[in-house]
């Protein structure tokens, strides 16, 4: 094979600076050939190497006594009693998703759930959470349709081929995801407690087994790509995007939970980011062994690959295990069973290296610690946030009667049945609460007879004004949410989307994102086991809205859910948190303001940590007491939304409600103050007391009634409505949106 | 009663059927292999739903090649109980067990959604429990379930008394809102909803149960 000169020039494609050419120099204590330049320049890209934000990432919380795993393997872990575990984790797919939508989704909901049955969990749900450019732009929307459209189909069908039900999720839309959509996936899988498998080799001469897919030319520096901003060219980079196949993987899963069984796996890791060359190296890595393969023996897909095209390759549903020496066979037995390629391809050595061979012959040899564990670390400047939103603009307001219908429309608010019923939410039989019947998604686990409640939170706009209190009211939405299904929140996985580290004012978002999660996942005892940095994330110089997004998990006993719709006239409706305060600068950041007002100003709505946890636990009080015949939490267009959100379910019972309140009607009815829960209930003096042992106002706003809904500020109308009409502008919004 | 449920690579309801029939019924209940030549003991089949063989080529159109469904034609010959559910209800029609075809919904989208049927005929193992023209609540979760056939096919399944549900809410466009049929010795039936999902409160319906609890009966009879 003829030597590939290393030039400046070369180095730079591979988006290494001089200092990290320098380094990798150092280590090898040579020039590296071509196919180690590759090897470095995928493991040291942003992606797999966290570069910019290791340094911040170390600020989170991740322990507790419930976590038995937290960063740093494939997923976290979470003993949830009864001898199981939950394992679970948020990844996003971004860039691919924009090039390809529907491979770059799909192959985004098959990463993660690889990422969870590689720890021989049980995927058993997924949620998503996405964001597009704006759907009636006159400019980009045909292009965002197209988009929204292919994602949503590529996560339908991968997720239900492979027989996990989507079981909830959240989908945003603003003009800074035109070019930059974002599509994070969580997935969430349970196992015995003892049954957890390691992404860790170990013991020397054990022989390394590559089992799945081929490997092809697909995806070669997908890794690089998804650390870099978009330009024209990016288009020309849909062959990175790999191809997804939901059999292939649901072959793997079965297969690798049945091999995992037979007790002759030592170690096991997918090939995701940066495949094999990923794989070797951190599974030698973590358990300080070295690894040698030959790449003559790994199943290809193409003739002629070269070594640095095998080691590169993303090609999906491929994984990467070691066995105890002597029960190879029992592994492959497994394996030809369920149809699946399986070829031992090397052994572990004791040496500490990655040494890979192509027909015999050396073409790479780097030590795994430091290709895995020392890439660059940067303290990148970061300066103040990047913000342009002013000050509160002169507006005039619309009225209340016209401003709830314009808001339900909205596609941030409307309902997303349109998008969740191409998904199977339902398969495994476990949904005890799907898509939009509550506010967080509800599980069963039937090994253990109790339930995993799970709430995904993200707001752009939030965090754009404010990167701290955003994140903070992400963790903040996500525990209330499974608050109202009378969850208790035990463990957090968060998915940062930024966009360049290398510009300060991104850089601080990021810095203060990560500080003001960290202190709520601290306050609310949600210790992060996991996650995942998506950075690059612009386009043409336009970079997105600082985007934080939680995953937040919590436990609760099996039980037939209290879900959003009132279920009978004549109870009383109490807001649980009161009605809240507001002012002209923490109404910018509102639905009204985007909808009504059109603009973004001033900042998020003010959150005090501990009066929002003192209603958690009001509301979990109440539930325990079987008070609340139906809970919704205030978010997206405030207390008048969620009022509208409540009436309808199939009854269409709607609700007669006056508000003692000062402030001006629109903030009244459409601030988006947090720490507030609409319940119904039958017994309004034991909520109140309830409450008031908590600390927490619940003033009683009005009844249900059999139809209609109507909202009063001390006795004068602001509003009255007709809930067929509310609902089906609520219906049928996002479907008349994408066509 | 010992029911069998078939698994293809690729079946992803198979525990549901298992976990309905064992669990919410409290009958015995076991898995067979796709390369299974023969059933064993069992005394009805159940073809789960899922994407067998990947959906590759057309839903069904792999598995029907399964050594197994020469085990399950036999079975069915000598007139055990075998029931499809969903993909199920694909590879029976791909197998000729069962006339017609499961196209493309209406909408071209995969549906997810608990929706009406009205049962057809209560002259079946699969719907003796229940009462002609009751409705029940049941998931549809499914691509490809729109039923088609040609005219003469349908008017002999309406004249013979063998279509087993209908839909009222027909999200699919399935001709003549058939969501179910029976075979013409009525011991084997195909529908696109899922029984399996309704069958415990906690799901949101048991209505699912009237089909396990008639194919208890049958079997307890035989």
């Amino acid at each position: 094979m003829t030597a590939t000169a290393i030039t400046p020039e070369l180095i730079a494609q591979h988006q290494l600076t001089p200092d990290e050419y320098g380094k990798i120099v150092a280590i090898l204590g040579r020039e590296p050939s071509y196919t180690e330049l590759g090897i470095f320049s995928v493991m040291w890209s942003e992606h797999c190497s966290y570069k910019s934000s290791r340094l911040h990432l170390k600020k989170l919380p991740t322990r507790s006594e419930l976590v038995v795993q937290g960063p740093g393997e494939n997923a976290g872990v979470v003993d949830i009693g009864g001898g199981y575990v939950i394992a679970f984790k948020i990844e996003s797919h971004n860039h691919p998703s924009f090039i390809e939508p529907f491979q770059g989704a799909a192959t985004g909901v098959g990463g993660i759930l690889r990422d969870i049955f590689t720890m021989g969990a049980r995927p058993i749900a997924v949620m998503d959470s996405l964001r597009f450019g704006r759907l009636d732009d006159p400019r980009t929307g045909p292009r965002n349709r197209r988009v929204l459209s292919g994602v949503v189909a590529g996560i339908a069908h991968y997720g239900n081929c492979f027989g996990v039900p989507t079981v909830g999720g959240e989908c945003l839309f603003e003009p800074c995801y035109d070019g930059n959509p974002l599509v994070n996936v969580f997935a969430l899988g349970v196992c015995r407690k003892e049954d957890i498998f390691y992404a860790r080799a170990a013991g020397a001469g054990n022989p390394v087994i590559y089992v799945g897919a081929r490997t092809g030319r697909d995806g070669i520096h997908g890794a690089s790509m998804a650390s870099a901003e978009f330009t024209e060219e990016s288009k020309q980079k849909r062959p990175n995007v790999q191809v997804g196949d939901p059999f292939m993987e649901k072959l793997l899963l079965e297969a690798c939970l049945e091999a995992m069984r037979t007790g002759a796996i030592v170690g096991i890791q997918d090939m995701g980011a940066a495949g094999l060359t990923c794989s070797t190296c951190e599974m030698g890595s973590r358990g300080e062994v070295g690894i040698e393969i030959e790449l003559d023996l790994v199943p290809q897909r193409e003739t002629g690959m070269s070594p640095y095209e095998i080691m590169l390759s993303e090609s999906q549903e491929r994984m990467l295990l070691v066995s105890e020496k002597g029960r190879e066979d029992e592994v492959f037995r497994v394996f030809r069973k369920w149809g699946l390629e399986s070829a031992e391809i090397g052994a572990v050595t004791g040496d500490g290296k990655l040494r890979v061979r192509h027909h015999g012959e050396v073409v790479a040899e780097i030590p795994n610690r430091e290709l895995a564990d020392e890439a660059p670390l940067y303290d990148r400047p970061h300066g103040k946030p990047l913000r342009h939103a002013g000050d509160a603009p002169e507006f005039l307001p619309a009225s209340v009667q016209e401003a709830l219908p314009a808001l339900l429309a909205s596609s941030d608010v409307c309902s997303k049945r349109w998008i969740w019923e191409q998904y199977d939410y339902q398969v495994r039989t476990n949904t005890i609460a799907g898509p939009e019947r509550t506010d967080a998604a509800i599980v069963r686990i039937k090994e253990t007879g109790s339930s995993v409640a799970m709430s995904l939170d993200g707001n752009g706009r939030y965090s754009y004004l404010d990167p701290r209190e955003g994140a903070k009211l992400a963790v903040a939405e996500c525990c209330r949410n499974l608050a109202t299904v009378g969850a208790l929140p035990v463990a957090a996985t968060n998915c940062l989307n930024f966009g360049n580290p290398e510009r300060p004012e991104i850089m601080a978002q990021l810095v203060e994102a990560i500080e003001g999660m960290a202190d709520a996942c601290r306050f609310f005892g949600t210790p992060i086991t996991g996650g995942n940095v998506s950075l690059y994330n612009e386009t043409l110089g336009e970079g997105i809205y600082p985007t934080p997004v939680l995953g937040i998990v919590g436990l609760m006993k099996t039980a037939a859910p209290v879900t959003i719709p009132f279920k009978n006239a004549g109870r009383s409706v109490v807001l649980l948190g009161g009605l809240g305060g507001c002012n002209d600068t923490d109404f910018g950041g509102t639905e009204y303001a985007k909808v009504v007002v059109g603009r973004l100003w001033g900042l998020p709505p003010a959150l005090d940590m501990d009066r929002e946890k003192r209603v958690h636990d009001a509301m979990r009080a109440v539930l325990a007491e079987n008070l609340a015949e139906s809970a919704h939490d205030l978010s997206d267009g405030g207390l008048a939304v969620a009022l509208a959100e409540c009436a309808f379910g199939t009854a269409e019972i709607g609700a007669e409600i006056d508000l003692d309140s000062d402030l001006r009607p629109e903030m009244l009815c459409f601030h988006e103050g947090p720490s507030r829960i609409l319940v119904s209930t039958a017994h309004p003096h034991r909520v109140a007391a309830i409450a008031a042992a908590h600390g927490v106002d619940a003033p009683a706003l009005g009844v249900t009634i059999e139809r209609g809904i109507e909202i009063r500020q001390r006795t004068m109308t602001l509003g009255s409505w007709d809930i067929s009409s509310l609902k089906s502008v609520y219906c049928q919004a996002l479907e008349s949106h994408v066509k | 009663m010992k029911f069998g449920v078939i698994v293809f690579p690729g079946s992803n309801c198979d525990h549901d059927a298992f976990y309905a029939a064992s669990q919410n019924l409290g009958q015995q209940a076991e898995y067979i292999w796709h390369d299974s030549a023969t059933l064993g003991d069992v005394d009805a089949v159940i073809l789960p739903g899922g994407f067998s063989y990947g959906d590759y080529l057309r839903c069904g159109a792999i598995a029907k090649f399964s050594p197994v469904m020469n085990a399950v034609r036999g079975f069915a010959r000598e007139g055990g109980l075998v029931l499809g559910v969903c993909n199920g209800f694909q590879i029976l029609v791909e197998a000729g067990l069962l006339p017609g075809a499961l196209i493309r919904n209406r909408g071209l989208k995969f549906i997810c959604r608990e929706l009406r049927l009205r049962v057809g005929t209560s002259r079946s193992p699969f719907t003796s429990a229940a009462v002609k023209g009751q409705a029940l609540r049941m998931p549809i979760a499914h691509g490809e379930g729109r039923y088609f056939a040609d005219e003469r096919t349908l008017d002999e399944l309406e004249a013979e008394d063998r279509v087993a549900f209908r839909y009222i809410d027909n999200a699919n466009g399935s001709l003549r809102d058939i969501a179910g049929i029976l075979s013409r010795e009525r011991n084997v039936m195909g529908m696109m909803p899922h029984p399996e999902r309704a069958t415990e409160p906690l799901m949101g319906s048991s209505d699912g149960l009237v089909v396990f609890r008639s194919m208890l009966e049958a079997a307890v009879r035989a």
